[in-house]
């Protein structure tokens, strides 16, 4: 079976600097892959290549068996279908929860706004916040409106997740309550790519981990394989010493 | 010098009128300047280097013309533009070649307003909006432009504050606005200069009162 994410040598350039350099791994589906790398390494614009949020100069990546490279490509489409969940959560501040659990079912999707709601507010339970649908974004806390991205995401009956280190905005205390949806999500079996330095996550819950640096993947392999023994010095090094902390 | 402004009262009625005038006018000008101005901010940001430039020049150019100029030139401008367009005579008002002026005119301010509005808001938002697979249209008018509009309307109501006063420019095409009706009841009440303190009186009233409301807005908007 072909896999649900395909990265195929891809290459990206910001003027002269080159971000991603011959970038070449796949996510299967059903299957959780961790990123992680130093600040810098290109963690980041490799997963917003994935849904076209940045474009890249070479190689192609397929996202179930739609090219996004492709110029003929609908991205907005193709989009709707991926999740994502960024950093700083990015809820929408000027609608309510339930308005952002609703506004792209609406107007992406087509869908009713009865059956959006319904949808919306099933979610937001599942997130453990049904109380909070009347509310403003500014008025839950950083956990709590993570949850709320996350729910706002899978509205959209994403055929994929990508995570954008969704937990390293957080006060310590709130980064659980968030990975625990997150593993959850992984056991019902939905394709994850995160970028992520919860090594915690990604033991219990990664099927491979990718290791960044300079643009480069310089590790990809079974998690176990990973945390065994890296092959490489600087992910040797990448692992003392964040595993310290 | 004596002043006796016993002529006035009786002529609220004609006054009211200008200042209705004067009001609509202000109104249609600023929603049609918001607009017009909202389309040139978008154009300004476009990565399109030609319409960027296009826009950028059109701001320039209107920055750097006084206002009674194009009131002016519009007056004699549109009825010929609109000949040469539809190919008959069609009359226009000076109502409506100063409508015309003024939204143009201050599409301009409003468009550096809108522009800087829409830069505050973080670039997370709109990739926020383009990864639910919102279009440019969509993120523009679902999730940019509210922000940046509530962020933005105390410097939009303060510049239509500024519009208010500049209305009464239109004296220089004859339109009857407050300013031109308090000015020929008081030529013809033989109070000229009676009318015209009156006129400035309300001109300040209504800017000033209207400015402090603005700026208590301002601060609830800040909390
Ligand atoms: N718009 C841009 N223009 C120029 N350079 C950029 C731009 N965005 C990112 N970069 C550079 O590209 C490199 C990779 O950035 P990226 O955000 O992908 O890293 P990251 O691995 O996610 O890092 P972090 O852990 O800090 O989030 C960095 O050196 C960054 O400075
Ligand atoms: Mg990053």
């Amino acid at each position: 079976m072909s896999p649900m994410i395909s990265i195929d040598n891809v290459s990206k350039w910001y003027g002269d600097f080159q971000v991603l350099t011959d970038c070449t791994t796949a996510v299967a589906k059903g299957e959780v892959v961790v990123v992680c790398g130093p600040s810098g390494s290109g963690k980041s614009t490799l997963i917003k290549c994935v849904n076209a949020l940045e474009p890249f100069q070479k190689g192609s990546i397929i996202v179930d068996g739609i090219s996004v490279g492709d110029p003929k490509t609908d991205l907005p489409k193709l989009r709707s279908r991926v999740g994502m969940v960024f950093q700083h959560f990015e809820l929408f501040p000027h609608l309510s929860i339930t308005d952002n659990l609703t506004i792209a079912q609406v107007k992406v999707l087509g869908r009713q706004p009865d059956e959006a709601r319904d949808k919306g507010l099933k979610l937001l339970d599942r997130v453990g916040l049904a109380a909070h649908a009347a509310k403003y974004p500014g008025q839950l806390s950083g956990g709590q409106q993570q949850r709320v991205a996350i729910a706002r995401a899978l509205a959209m009956d994403p055929i994929a997740m990508l995570f954008d280190e969704p937990t390293s905005a957080l006060d310590p205390e709130m980064i659980n309550e968030v990975l625990d949806v997150m593993t959850q999500l992984a056991h019902e079996g939905m394709t994850m790519m995160c970028v992520t330095h919860e090594m915690g996550f990604a033991r219990r819950v990664a099927d491979r981990v990718i290791f960044m640096d300079r643009g480069m993947i310089i590790e990809d392999c079974a998690k176990d394989d990973f945390f065994g023994s890296p092959r490489s010095e600087r992910a040797q090094q990448f692992l003392s010493k964040i595993l310290q902390h | 010098m004596e002043f006796d402004f016993s002529q006035i009262g009786p002529s609220l009625p004609g006054l009211a009128e200008g200042m209705w005038l004067t009001l609509q006018l202000l109104a249609l000008a600023v929603l049609g300047g918001v607009a017009i101005g909202t389309l040139i901010a978008l154009a300004r940001l476009s990565n399109n280097r030609l319409l960027s430039g296009l826009a950028k020049g059109y701001v320039n150019i209107f920055r750097s013309v006084p206002l009674l100029l194009v009131i002016t030139w519009f007056y004699f401008a549109v009825p010929f533009l609109l000949r040469w367009i539809t190919g008959s005579d069609t009359p226009v008002g000076a109502f409506a070649s100063c409508l015309i002026a003024f939204m143009l005119f201050e599409a301009a301010y409003y468009s550096e307003i809108v522009r800087a509005g829409i830069q505050s808001i973080s670039r997370g938002q709109i990739g926020a909006a383009y990864a639910l697979g919102m279009t440019y249209a969509q993120a523009m008018r679902l999730v940019v432009l509210p922000q940046a509009f509530r962020k933005m309307t105390p410097l939009l109501l303060q510049q239509s504050i500024i519009l208010f006063q500049d209305t009464s420019l239109v004296y220089a095409v004859g339109l009857m606005d407050f300013l031109n009706t308090a000015r020929s009841r008081g030529d013809i009440a033989g109070q000229p200069h009676e009318f015209l303190l009156f006129a400035g009186f309300v001109y300040f009233v209504i800017s000033f009162g209207a400015s402090r409301l603005v700026k208590r807005l301002q601060q609830r908007l800040t909390v």
